[in-house]
């Protein structure tokens, strides 16, 4: 494969798109035309053929421009990566999977080449080439977490696990959907996840708790979540609401089909080996409304989602406000026809819309 | 996605992931310990592991297929080999004595990829190790992660004598300062209190041996302040052998009788029937199995349910716990 890398921004002009190929292996998350929390996990073996599946870590054409922008993110604000002392073994058990997984899943991009602990990593896309030695902190120029996380894309959690819990006791976040990590960081499973109205109540969270604690080594896992975002914002973060809050109100019904996106976060959970932690990276893909509409399924069931969600979920993830507005839009890419059930865009079985007359 | 990719399978729930392994090392190490190191049959490597990890062996033993938990206690950072020490139980039910008794060097077997659940906490300023017997297995494995890393530890050791002493002399050794060995024919027992009392502020204990040293231990410990969570223990149970009883699975809509010498979980994966294990010795939860109907008295034996669980009677450790009774009704 042969990945032609955007220079584009996800700030100021917001220059983001979306070729045909992102498009078409976006990570539509409504199987069937509404959507309720569940737990929704399943292994993280592989995938359809280049579907955002088939990697352990997907590499895609936002990759370089990705990391330019977690480089202005935390040279604004450290505090996006943290590691609490005991996570440092961890951070090196990440650095060895995500090095070994992305030199075996992408060997024209990136190779690794070991030597005992004397570890040599180049990494093409971002024109690294370095030799350090592993489980060394001196020989690198980060901690092992930061060092490999800036390298890769998603935000990273790092989760201890001890006493029946998870903790949050390490991560780099820096394209969250409106969470902090300074604020969560040695914060445990419950703790964290607080603030998510109805789950609690549904006991979700104490069956996604004891799965995780049960993730083991070789047996990865993954799920999808999503939210709404106003422009193609990575850093949709607490510390940063008054720049991003303030352009959910520069939604017109001109603008929306462009500047409003399903944003969709594909989750992934590894256990590390030397730690025994938890690794959670959380890949962030955006697609404007426009995108979606492309694909006739896609749209009838977006539509129909936005329309019967519930308040509470509408008001958590952030567009309660603008959900008329949306519906306007989405409305007219909704003939009523069925839609197949499933994730996948169906393109060449589901039926072109049929364009309303009146 | 509860819809998944089409070529993707749900979260696998049976065990954990497999690995083909052949014998390459049969090691007496006295009167009743043999310790037994694999290499991977296809000539590559482990995974590396955390120290306090386990490895389920399945063992071929006739028409039986047992499948039994051993602690990892090679160098989890040594990826061309993983070792058990395997202490032989004349009265048990006989997956050690298999081990002993008939596996060859050159003999192929399946294990699972390491599990753990005695994992270090990694904030402790010291850990503090009480073993006894066997338990000193997972030690082994955590000692040489934390050599590596600098740790600070102390280990405690108590054998029943000095010829049943597994490991004694290669610990002494290597580590004679921070290496403690306590002969119960010489009568000289662990002083616990002291121990517990001399330690620094952010110590972690950890305990694994006899059910009866476990308890010792931790009540030790609670009665002197020590929060619940720098108390560590292991204790894998071994299924104890009862009477005969009938079940029905209502998902699979199968009964099937249970034998003497066979566990619950053992009967329901002979009758092919897909049932979620990790440690099968009660501890890890993995297998825990909801009860749709019951007329009769439960043997719960597991560390997973809470009292109040058990005493409902609403759910079941397949891997461990037992049934007498008229009905019992599973949802498997």
């Amino acid at each position: 494969m042969n990945i032609q890398f955007n220079d584009e921004t996800f700030r100021d002009d917001y220059s983001f798109k979306n070729s045909q190929r992102a498009i078409d292996r976006f990570p539509f998350p409504f199987h069937e035309d509404s959507y309720m929390y569940s737990v929704n996990m399943e292994q993280h073996q592989g995938g359809p053929v280049d579907s955002v599946y088939e990697k352990r870590f997907d590499v895609d054409e936002h990759y370089v421009s990705e990391m330019r922008d977690r480089e202005m993110v935390l040279a604004d604000d450290p505090l996006r990566c943290q590691s609490l002392p005991h996570m440092t073994l961890a951070g090196w058990d990440l650095l060895e999977l995500i090095m070994v997984s992305k030199s075996e899943d992408y060997p024209e991009l990136f190779e690794l080449h070991r030597e005992g602990a004397n570890w040599h990593w180049i990494n093409k896309p971002l024109g690294i080439d370095d030799r350090f030695v592993f489980m060394d902190d001196t020989t690198l120029p980060y901690g092992p977490m930061e060092y490999i996380t800036r390298q890769t894309q998603g935000d990273f959690c790092v989760l201890d696990q001890r006493e029946e819990n998870l903790w949050m006791d390490a991560g780099i976040v820096t394209t969250q959907a409106d969470w902090s990590l300074d604020f969560d960081i040695g914060m445990n499973f419950f703790e964290w996840h607080a603030p998510v109205p109805l789950a609690h109540e549904k006991g979700i969270f104490k069956r996604a708790l004891k799965f995780l604690l049960n993730i083991q080594q070789g047996a990865p896992a993954r799920r999808l979540n999503w939210t709404m975002t106003v422009n193609p914002l990575l850093d949709t973060s607490p510390e940063n609401y008054h720049k991003w809050g303030v352009q959910k109100m520069s939604l017109t019904p001109q603008n929306l089909a462009e500047k409003q996106y399903l944003r969709v976060e594909l989750q992934t959970f590894f256990r590390l080996p030397r730690s025994n932690a938890l690794v959670f990276p959380i890949r962030c893909y955006l697609m404007s409304f426009k995108d979606i509409v492309s694909k006739p399924k896609w749209g009838r069931r977006l539509h129909r989602v936005v329309r019967d969600i519930p308040e509470e979920l509408a008001t958590y993830k952030g567009f309660i406000d603008n959900r008329p507005m949306m519906l306007e839009f989405l409305s007219r890419y909704d003939d009523g026809l069925p839609t197949s059930f499933g994730v996948w865009p169906d393109s060449h079985t589901e039926p072109a819309l049929i364009e309303s007359t009146s | 996605m509860n819809v998944p990719a089409p070529n993707s399978t749900a979260p696998k729930l049976t065990g954990a992931e497999k690995i083909d392994v052949t014998i390459t090392a049969i090691v007496p190490l006295n009167d009743l310990v043999t310790r037994f190191e694999f290499k991977r049959s296809d000539g590559s490597l482990f995974p590396t592991f955390s120290g306090g990890a386990h490895t389920v062996v399945e063992m071929q033993d006739g028409d039986r297929k047992r499948l039994n938990p051993y602690s990892l206690m090679s160098d989890p950072a040594n990826r061309e080999t993983f070792a058990i020490s395997v202490r032989r139980d004349d009265e048990g039910r006989g997956g050690s004595l298999f081990m002993h008794n008939k596996v060859k060097i050159g003999d192929p077997m399946v294990i699972s990829y390491p599990v753990n659940l005695f994992s270090l906490d990694l904030r402790a300023r010291k850990h503090l190790f009480i073993a006894g017997g066997i338990g000193i297995t997972p030690f082994l494995a955590q000692i040489k992660q934390l050599v590596r890393t600098n740790g600070n530890w102390e280990l405690h050791y108590s054998c029943r004598n000095a010829s049943l002493g597994s490991y004694v002399d290669e610990l002494t050794q290597k580590y004679p300062h921070s290496v403690h060995i306590h002969y119960d024919d010489e009568k000289d027992f662990i002083d616990l209190e002291n121990l517990l009392h001399g330690q620094p502020i952010g110590t972690h204990l950890y305990v694994c041996g006899p059910k009866g040293m476990i308890e010792w231990v931790r009540s030790t410990a609670g009665a002197a302040g020590w929060p619940t969570a720098h108390i560590h223990y292991e204790e894998f149970l071994a299924p104890k052998p009862g009477k005969p009883f009938a079940v029905r699975l209502a998902k699979s809509g199968v009964t099937v009788k249970v034998g003497a010498h066979e566990s619950l979980l053992e009967a329901i994966e002979r009758l092919g029937v897909e049932a979620p294990y990790l440690c099968r010795g009660g501890a890890c939860g993995q297998c825990e199995t909801d009860v749709i109907e019951s007329d009769g008295a439960f043997m719960h034996r597991d560390h997973w349910l809470e009292d109040e669980e058990k005493a409902l009677g609403v759910k079941i450790m397949p891997c461990v716990s037992r049934f007498e009774g008229k009905t019992l009704v599973l949802d498997r």
